[in-house]
């Protein structure tokens, strides 16, 4: 049932983008930018933590997902200590994913010829 | 109306539109697939290490991402996305075969003016509006709290 | 007078085409015209380290293909011209590097080949050089990385999308008699529809094609059953139909005797979404295939337009419309000497 919810929330998410740039004739590029920006809008209200505990992986993996773990962070802090921490807390749960893309990507195109 | 008079409304006839439904449908199969993959990962990681529900819904995204980069360094992920559009490329795969793509198109310029300084040319613009828009709410929330 | 009306050029002394010469890359390889082609490469590399020196190699390949079978060395030649898509005309600016003749570069984007034809039967024509070497080239990864986003990057590109030729032709022009005269040439307006998308060029190119074609028949006073084809550069599936309607407005019926070379080079089987583009894309067509093609008598007299859209990927961001424009070069089936 799980990946039931995981497929609809996340086939879901990718229909509307996928109807963005259809219809709404908006470019790839800006859609991967605003749904991110919807992910950290649902996030800091705290819907989109609701939306994770339902759909898990359906939430997670879509980029909406990357605007939920930047929120995650300034959230799950127990006492935010002045705007400094608000900086370091967002990459408490990204800083992981991300260092871990730019180091992997790095060394891809270290390796890898672009195939054309 | 012809072309003459009104080009730019015209000329909208003779542009063939996007195959609206089956593109949603490919989005909606290809990104829920790889979403359910991704769930699958998750529950797994959790039992496997023991680990709390968050911190395998990271490990997941970031196993997908890695598949997503080995796919771009072989020349396939931009096949894939042609076919998939939105399943493929709104997806966190999709910003890690961004920063892959344009860091292995630019080694040809070098190690640091090409791999490390376009890394971001077209992934960035997600980055970057997440961390502002997450910078600002994030204040908001602290003044607010 | 050799200018007649407006914009056309007409060329009375015989001027002619001595040799052509093309070097195409895997996808075209794969295509209806193989055969045509003089060098075919595999590999999209073309055996160098990266697209820009693939894209290099090809040209210089075109050009000596060129020379050799016209069994002339860079000691006859009295004036090169070249371009390319590339900025500041880099493929062309290094070939010309290694050959020793006076050169002038020149861009007119994929309406290059025509351009330089153009440029090179008026030097001779007007007594300034002998024999003009003319070349052109493209390649699919320099255009894309540089015009759009990396090569690896998953964009879903529309079916208006148009696919860069990778490939090179050259071009020697002189006054011995040969097998193809250089009859005249229409140089083009530019022209802006108010275009924006890069993902849709035939559509920004169609009113240039148009303008130069129509032109040509107002200033010689003719009509397009004077031509046994008449074929574009790289209108692709969606600006052929626009410009197929654009000359019915105004009255020209070309239904029967037209074509793009856009949707020659390549099978439809291919993914090439609408078609072929690029400045390679006439120039290989029309060097390779079309002049065999008159050599065997299918074609005795042709017009072809090559249309540029003058592209530039700063002013599209700034949102800038895309201006466009056609050169159009009328070649004749001559017997040779």
């Amino acid at each position: 049932m799980d990946y039931v919810v995981a497929f609809m929330a996340g086939g879901g998410i990718c229909a509307l983008a996928q109807l963005a740039m259809d219809v709404g004739k908006l470019p790839q590029l800006h859609v991967m930018s605003l749904l991110v920006a919807v992910g950290v809008i649902l996030g800091i209200s705290g819907i989109y933590d609701r939306i994770v505990a339902f759909a898990g992986a359906g939430a997670t993996l879509p980029l909406s997902g990357f605007g939920y773990f930047l929120t995650k962070g300034i959230l799950s802090q127990k006492e935010l200590d002045g705007w400094l921490t608000i900086g370091a807390a967002m990459f408490q749960f990204t800083g992981a994913i991300l260092s871990f893309a730019i180091v992997l990507s790095f060394f891809t195109a270290l390796i890898c010829k672009p195939k054309g | 109306m012809s072309l003459k008079t009104n080009y730019r409304q015209a000329v909208k006839a003779f542009q063939p539109a996007p195959p609206y439904f089956f593109n949603s449908v490919k989005a909606f199969v290809v990104g829920g697939l790889l979403c359910a993959l991704a769930e699958w990962l998750a529950k797994w990681y959790s039992s496997f290490f023991s680990i709390s529900a968050i911190s395998a819904q990271q490990l997941a995204v970031m196993t997908m991402m890695f598949f997503a980069i080995v796919l771009t360094g072989a020349g396939k992920y931009d096949d894939f996305s042609q076919f998939a559009g939105a399943g493929a490329t709104m997806l966190m795969t999709g910003l890690a075969n961004a920063l892959a793509s344009a860091a292995i198109e630019h080694r040809s310029e070098g190690w640091t003016a090409g791999i490390a300084s376009q890394m971001f040319k077209s992934g960035g613009a997600a980055i970057v509006y997440g961390i502002v828009a997450a910078y600002l709410l994030g204040l908001f929330y602290y003044i607010v709290s | 007078m050799k200018l007649v009306g407006k914009q056309t050029w007409v060329f009375e002394h015989g001027i002619y085409i001595q040799e052509a010469g093309t070097a195409v890359g895997p996808l075209e390889a794969e295509g209806p015209l193989r055969d045509s082609f003089d060098i075919v490469h595999d590999d999209l590399y073309c055996g160098e380290k990266t697209w820009e020196l693939a894209e290099r190699r090809l040209m210089q390949e075109a050009i000596q293909i060129c020379l050799e079978k016209a069994r002339l060395s860079f000691a006859d030649i009295d004036l090169f011209l070249a371009g390319d898509l590339l900025n500041q005309n880099v493929t062309a600016n290094y070939v010309a590097r290694e050959i020793p003749v006076p050169f002038l570069c020149m861009f007119g984007a994929c309406s290059t080949s025509m351009q330089t034809i153009a440029a090179a039967a008026a030097f001779i024509d007007g007594g300034f050089a002998r024999s003009v070497l003319a070349a052109t080239s493209s390649h699919n990864a320099t255009a894309e990385r540089q015009f759009r986003y990396p090569t690896e990057l998953g964009i879903q590109k529309p079916k208006t999308a148009t696919f860069t030729v990778t490939g090179a032709g050259a071009v020697v022009l002189g006054r011995k008699p040969g097998r193809w005269r250089i009859a005249a040439a229409t140089i083009g307006k530019v022209v802006d529809a108010g275009m924006t998308n890069p993902l849709d060029m035939g559509s920004a190119m169609a009113p240039a094609a148009a303008s130069t074609i129509e032109q040509h028949f107002n200033d010689l006073g003719i009509s397009p059953s004077d031509y046994d084809l008449i074929v574009t550069g790289d209108l692709s599936r969606v600006g052929s139909v626009i410009v197929r309607q654009l000359l019915a407005e105004s009255g020209y019926d070309v239904t029967n005797n037209y074509n793009d070379c856009g949707l020659m080079i390549y099978n439809p089987d291919q993914k090439i979404f609408a078609g072929g583009s690029g400045c390679a894309c006439c120039a290989v067509v029309t060097y390779g295939h079309l002049l065999k093609e008159m050599e065997r008598g299918a074609f005795r007299k042709i017009f072809v337009v090559a249309t540029g859209a003058l592209l530039s990927q700063t002013m599209v961001q700034q949102k800038q419309s895309i201006p466009a424009i056609a050169h159009g070069v009328v070649i004749e089936a001559a017997k040779e000497e």
